[in-house]
């Protein structure tokens, strides 16, 4: 009789000990500000990153991204706002919070004239490791990045996507629970860029968190838990990535024209089907549909009735350019995307 | 306060390890003061009158290695501008090392290569007849007053290494002041042969000052004054130092 009593009372104890109890986020930022004389590089931002999952900080060239990490990664003091990375104030212990993070940035900040393991060592050894521990986990490091055989040599000789595996290697020396990346893959090639995306996704199993800024749609798909797009200093939307899509709407019916000459009449014909205005690139119409049935058949009637042309028709799930470009009004940066189609 | 000691020698260490990876720069501290002495010895030497000097050499080696010393800074404006240039600062202000060790560090590798300078140009000096008249104390107190001087201009190159932008820049910026200066002094001719204006500028100019009394302590000439040389040298350093760290920290925080 006891015993039986005592397990219902067990229970809620095991409970809330054992799995673990749903932390203070790996980092958190409220009401962020900072400006640069009149511009307003970060205008009021907040987030919350979980422990162990990936924040994609979306958003073209000066939308704000990188001021938001130099300002979460102590290099720059806020004007307002309140940062807590790992539990740790950003402005009252700057010096604190430093022990915690790694940063690799948007141009692979090694020195070019040490070699990749002196570049590791230093970086170790200025974390505050002996000589004799910075020493091991530089090669250890060279070793999962695969730079054994480029070790000894000096960084000026590497090639772009070794420069930044070295710079991320040098930004995990200390083994930080906080990972910061500025862009990480800018100016790579196609190759590099999904060697790095692997390595990111293998960092993140491990447990590490990461903040990661882009302006690469499908980096964000790929890495990002979550995503906050960020346009002119502000977080204009947050969600998933699977959110961000639904929020764009539903299926996509993209029509291209026999003639382009006829845009306007297509324009004009399938305009009833959305409640957005379509979107014109070349000889293809886009516009997000109500609904999936009957769309098809309907869209070619509406065309065929004003006497335009159609070369291909079809639906498809938006994408994360449709998300961007309905937020930000803007069409996403697109130099890569014809060598990310051929590495996909 | 330990912990600005260590970083400061790692990130010395680091300094003085590129180095010899850098011929250009390399050189400009080895072979270009070979050359400039040499210049001086055998195309100027012999036009220009030094009295109650045996020869040129004797009155221009003392001058050479203080404008050379002086020069020893540029390593750390260029190095700075380099650095802030190619994003490393950043880097370096991320870790929790002590920030002013990036500075400091600088500052305190120049010491080393500036000591590597002179010593070049002592050995130039006695292979072409310099010859010391000098106690070993005015020896070393010689070389320790160029390890102050040297240092104190360091502070000057690190705060014009930071007003540019590119490692080019600080270089030209810092050789169109300071070469300048290192001429219209007593350096390389005796100051009472100039025009009035000029040699009222050599007598007070802090090179004609440390370069007196490094012919006072190496070639027993008299007209120095140690305590102004070293007085001149701290003064330098408490203008120069605020002003670079200020400056350092309006670059790298933008």
């Amino acid at each position: 009789m006891p015993i039986t009593a005592a397990i219902p009372h067990a229970q809620p104890v095991n409970s809330s000990t054992s799995p673990p109890p749903r932390g203070e986020p790996a980092i958190s930022v409220t009401g962020l500000v900072k400006t640069y004389g009149d511009v307003r590089a970060v205008d009021g931002i907040d987030f919350e990153v979980a422990p162990g999952t990936v924040l994609g900080l979306l958003g073209p060239n000066g939308a704000g991204k990188t001021t938001a990490v130099r300002v979460l990664t102590t290099l720059q003091a806020p004007d307002e706002g309140e940062i807590r990375v790992a539990g740790i104030d950003a402005v009252r212990e700057p010096a604190r919070l430093r022990e915690q993070i790694g940063l690799a940035g948007q141009y692979a900040s090694v020195d070019e004239s040490l070699t990749g393991a002196e570049n590791l060592v230093m970086v170790g050894r200025l974390y505050g490791m002996k000589r004799s521990e910075a020493k091991p986990r530089a090669a250890e490091l060279l070793e999962r990045f695969s730079l054994s055989d480029a070790a000894d040599r000096v960084v000026k000789k590497y090639s772009g996507g070794m420069r930044r595996r070295l710079d991320l290697a040098a930004a995990l020396v200390a083994n930080p629970p906080v990972l910061f990346l500025d862009e990480p893959t800018t100016g790579l090639d196609p190759r590099s860029r999904l060697d790095l995306w692997a390595m990111i996704e293998d960092l993140v199993g491990e447990g590490t968190t990461v903040l990661l800024t882009t302006q690469y749609l499908d980096e964000a798909d790929r890495l990002a838990d979550d995503i906050a797009v960020i346009d002119h200093g502000k977080v204009i939307a947050q969600g998933t990535p699977a959110e961000l899509k639904s929020r764009v709407g539903g299926e996509r019916l993209e029509v291209k024209l026999e003639d382009p000459a006829q845009r306007p009449q297509a324009v004009q014909a399938l305009a009833a089907l959305s409640d957005e205005e379509p979107v014109v690139e070349g000889d293809t119409v886009t516009l997000a549909v109500r609904q999936r049935t009957g769309t098809i058949v309907d869209a070619v009637a509406r065309l065929g009735a004003a006497g335009v042309g159609v070369e291909d028709i079809g639906l498809r799930t938006p994408t994360m350019d449709d998300v961007f470009l309905s937020l930000t009004g803007r069409v996403a940066e697109t130099e890569m995307d014809d060598e990310e189609e051929a590495a996909a | 306060m330990r912990r600005l000691v260590t970083d400061t020698l790692i990130t010395a260490e680091r300094n003085i390890v590129r180095l010899p990876r850098q011929p250009d720069l390399l050189a400009a501290f080895t072979i270009q003061p070979i050359m400039f002495a040499l210049l001086f010895v055998y195309v100027f030497g012999g036009a220009i009158d030094t009295p109650g000097y045996d020869n040129y050499k004797d009155f221009l080696i003392p001058g050479i290695i203080v404008q050379n010393i002086a020069f020893g800074g540029f390593v750390t404006a260029m190095g700075l501008a380099e650095d802030l240039n190619k994003g490393l600062i950043d880097r370096f202000r991320s870790l929790p090392m002590a920030r002013s060790a990036l500075l400091a560090g600088r500052t305190f590798s120049d010491i080393a290569t500036n000591m590597l300078s002179m010593a070049i140009l002592v050995v130039t000096g006695l292979i072409i007849g310099f010859s010391f008249d000098a106690s070993i104390g005015e020896l070393v107190t010689g070389v320790l007053l160029m390890v102050l001087f040297g240092y104190a201009f360091s502070w000057v190159f690190a705060f014009l290494g930071m007003l540019v932008s590119t490692p080019e820049a600080a270089n030209s910026l810092g050789f169109m002041l300071v070469f300048p200066l290192t001429f219209i002094s007593s350096a390389f001719v005796p100051p009472d042969t100039l025009p009035d204006a000029l040699r009222w500028f050599a007598e007070v100019n802090p090179f004609t000052v440390v370069v007196d009394e490094m012919r006072e302590l190496w070639v027993g000439k008299s007209g120095g004054s140690l305590w102004q040389a070293v007085a001149w040298s701290l003064g330098i350093i408490a203008v120069f130092a605020p002003l670079a760290v200020w400056r350092y920290r309006r670059t790298a925080e933008r």
